[in-house]
Formats: structure tokens, C-alpha cells, sequence
């Protein structure tokens, strides 16, 4: 991970201490997006206003939803990965977070919230995934690669510009399970590519094409 | 002198002499907001501000108009509309409706599109599920927010086009409309 700074943000109340990241995965996502306006983009980061400005700017429409507060809402507790084997509780979960119709996003963040899902779950959402994104759009998402540790610090992501994520600290958490390059490709081997961007650090940066 | 004469009515009254029903509805004269007051009554303004409001206790169903801001910390379902005012969802307010309105303010919960030619503005503790399509948007952290967030760009304001001539019947013979315009200010 490249930190190249620290910002202190001002947008609200809880306003506290972002930490700026170069990411070369939003780089060449956004580099798909800004050639052509009026696309819809889905945002699982939760609604922040840089990443509102930043989008609404080029002239994208956003759908914004905190895919980590759904996931707690639905399947919150210390059962919270045994839940997710519920099928009456993950089918509310699909309803209520993905529950929007076939290929109507140009592109997904999805950031790092897939490594909170187990298995079935996990399969499914990326299934739906899949479905939502219109044919050639693009798909980000970051995955923690150090297996050693129990748990994996989480943020809420904000785009500051088009290679730049601020990153607010919102805890840590312990992942359902750890990815290399083999399993994500297994994991979205539906898609039409896969791309991972080496990072220094323990983020896995990957960009999937439908 | 009327201020007296106002504090002199508030003063209460020992509890020895027990008010007569006459005495009553004097007393209950200048409490009253409602509008049709006596002209004996100048002092006492009919609103302030222009902003109507719907206290936490209580419940709505049904459609509102508006003319005037609005601050609604009560519940509300149905429509809500106030083209051309600001609405304000208070700390306890909780609104499921559709709702436009030129500003909106979010301190409560709101469930239902929302369309603004405005702004919106969400603060912290908010809690807003639905689609927004306003001019501009405010989110602080800390609230929630779930939906499709549409900014329509306000348009350009046209170049002023050329004022066309005043067909004026005393006018002698047709001019240049730019001419006509500044003879027409110059006149005074």
C-alpha cells in the first residue's frame, strides 16, 4: 500500500483522519468511464461526498449502498458467518442489497466488501453481480492478501480523484477466507477478464470485465 | 402602552377570584393565532418567517402542500410538495413520501424519492432510502444513505436574445432594436 499522505476530512461531524491511497485499479477504472457521460454506476462504499462530487461530476448517475452495514443488518452477531448459511436470511440479504434488475450498471465498486461473505453466499452475490453489469463494463474490487492475520483493517473509500482513494477507518474484521490470484480467477471465471494490480502492501487490487 | 396593558392581561390572577366565562374570552383574545383578529390587535405578527411546522407528536397521512418552509419532526406518509420552499425533516421526523421541494434538509429519516431544483442537504444521523434527483447534494458522514442520486445540471441561462421592438403607434419609423431600447430609457 502506497500511503502517500494523510488529510484530515471536514465533511462532517465524524469527521477524522483519511489516509490517501494511489490505486492503479480506480485509475483504470475510472479511465473507462470518463469517455462517455450519463453512465450508472453502483457504489457499495456507503454514500460519501467525494465520491458523490467525483462521479456526479463527469456526469454519471450513482447508485449508493453500504454493502458492510446490510451484510451486519442481515446477518449481524457473532453468528455472523454461520447466518450467512441461512437461506431465509441470505435470500432477505440478495432482496434488499442487490435486488435490482438485470445489466442496468456501467461499472461496480465493490471495494473490499467481498471478503465478508462466505462461500455459497459469496458465489451467488458475484453471480449477481455478474447480471447487473451491462456487457464490457468493469467491476473493482480489493482484496486483502496477508493469510497470517486473524483480522483485516476495513475502510470507507472515497474517490478523490481518478487514481486517488481516501480511506476512512472504520475497524477491523475478520475476513470469511483469503484470496490468491488462483482463487479470484476461479471466483470470476464468468467474467470476460481479469486484472490484478500488484500493490506493496496487502491489497489486492483486481478489475474484472464482464 | 400596549405592551402594558398585554402584560397586565398575562399577569395570573389569584386563585381567590376565579375568572368569570367574560373574563376568559378576554384573556383568550391575544392568545389566539388565528387570523381573523380584531384590528385592536396590530402588535401581534400573523407568522414568523414563513415557515410552518409539524411537531414530533404528530402524524400525517395524506398529501401535503405547501407554500411556505416547512419543518416536519413528526411523521408524515404520503406526498409532500413545496416547489418553491425549503423543507426541513427534523431530528424525529420520519417521512414516507414522495417529496419535492426547491431545498431539503435531512436530520431524521426520510423513505421515498426526493427531488429537489435545488439542493439537498444530509446531515449526520440521517437516514434517507430512495432515489434523488436535485441540482445539488450534501452528504456528511455518518448518514445513511441508500438510493439513485440523479443531478440534473441546471441550464445555462440563454444569452438575452435582442429585445424585439415595441410595436408603439406614435413611433415614426422602425429602428435598430438596440437603438429602440436605449432610446425608450433615455426618454425619461
Amino acid at each position: 500500500m502506497i500511503i502517500s499522505g494523510r488529510v484530515t476530512a471536514n465533511t462532517g461531524a465524524q469527521s477524522g483522519t483519511l489516509e490517501t491511497r494511489h490505486s492503479h485499479g480506480l485509475d483504470q477504472f475510472c479511465a473507462s468511464l470518463e469517455e462517455r457521460p450519463g453512465l450508472s454506476i453502483l457504489d457499495l462504499a456507503g454514500a460519501n461526498q467525494a465520491t458523490i462530487s467525483f462521479l456526479t461530476n463527469y456526469g454519471h448517475r450513482l447508485f449508493s449502498d453500504d454493502f458492510v452495514h446490510q451484510l451486519d443488518e442481515c446477518f449481524g452477531g457473532e453468528d455472523f458467518y454461520a447466518n450467512q448459511a441461512n437461506p431465509l436470511m441470505s435470500g432477505k440479504f440478495l432482496d434488499t442489497a442487490l435486488g435490482f434488475p438485470d445489466g442496468i450498471f456501467d461499472g461496480v465498486l465493490v471495494w473490499d466488501t467481498l471478503q465478508f461473505l462466505t462461500g455459497p453466499l459469496l458465489q451467488t452475490v458475484v453471480n449477481k453481480l455478474y447480471r447487473v453489469l451491462r456487457p464490457g463494463s468493469a467491476m473493482l474490487a480489493f482484496f486483502h492478501a496477508e493469510e497470517r492475520i486473524e483480522t483485516i483493517p476495513t475502510y470507507s473509500y472515497r474517490i478523490a480523484d481518478h487514481k486517488t482513494i481516501l480511506l476512512q477507518a472504520r475497524g477491523r474484521r475478520k475476513p470469511a477466507q483469503f484470496f490468491n490470484n488462483r482463487s479470484l480467477e476461479k471466483l470470476f471465471q464468468e467474467f470476460e477478464s481479469v486484472k490484478f494490480f500488484l500493490t506493496r502492501d496487502h491489497l489486492r487490487e483486481v478489475i474484472v470485465r464482464r | 402602552m400596549w405592551n402594558r396593558r398585554k402584560e397586565d392581561d398575562f399577569t395570573p390572577k389569584p386563585a381567590s377570584a376565579p375568572p368569570t366565562p367574560s373574563v376568559l374570552a378576554k384573556e383568550g383574545i391575544p392568545m389566539s393565532t388565528l387570523p381573523g383578529r380584531s384590528a385592536s390587535e396590530p402588535h401581534v405578527e400573523p407568522h414568523r418567517g414563513g415557515q410552518a411546522a409539524l411537531g414530533k407528536s404528530v402524524i400525517v397521512k395524506g398529501q401535503i402542500f405547501s407554500r411556505e418552509d416547512l419543518t416536519i419532526d413528526g411523521e408524515v406518509e404520503g406526498t409532500v410538495e413545496l416547489q418553491e420552499h425549503r423543507l426541513t425533516v427534523g431530528p424525529n421526523g420520519k417521512v414516507i413520501a414522495s417529496v419535492k421541494a426547491r431545498e431539503i434538509v435531512v436530520l431524521g429519516t426520510i423513505h421515498g424519492n426526493v427531488e429537489t431544483t435545488d439542493k439537498i442537504d444530509i446531515r449526520k444521523e440521517a437516514k434517507l432510502v430512495g432515489d434523488i434527483k436535485t441540482a445539488r447534494i450534501v452528504i456528511e458522514d455518518g448518514a445513511y444513505f441508500k438510493g439513485n442520486i440523479d443531478i440534473v445540471r441546471a441550464e445555462a441561462p440563454k444569452p438575452q436574445a435582442v429585445p424585439k421592438p415595441q410595436p408603439v403607434a406614435s413611433a415614426p419609423a422602425p429602428v435598430a432594436p438596440a437603438m429602440a431600447a436605449g432610446a425608450g430609457d433615455n426618454k425619461r
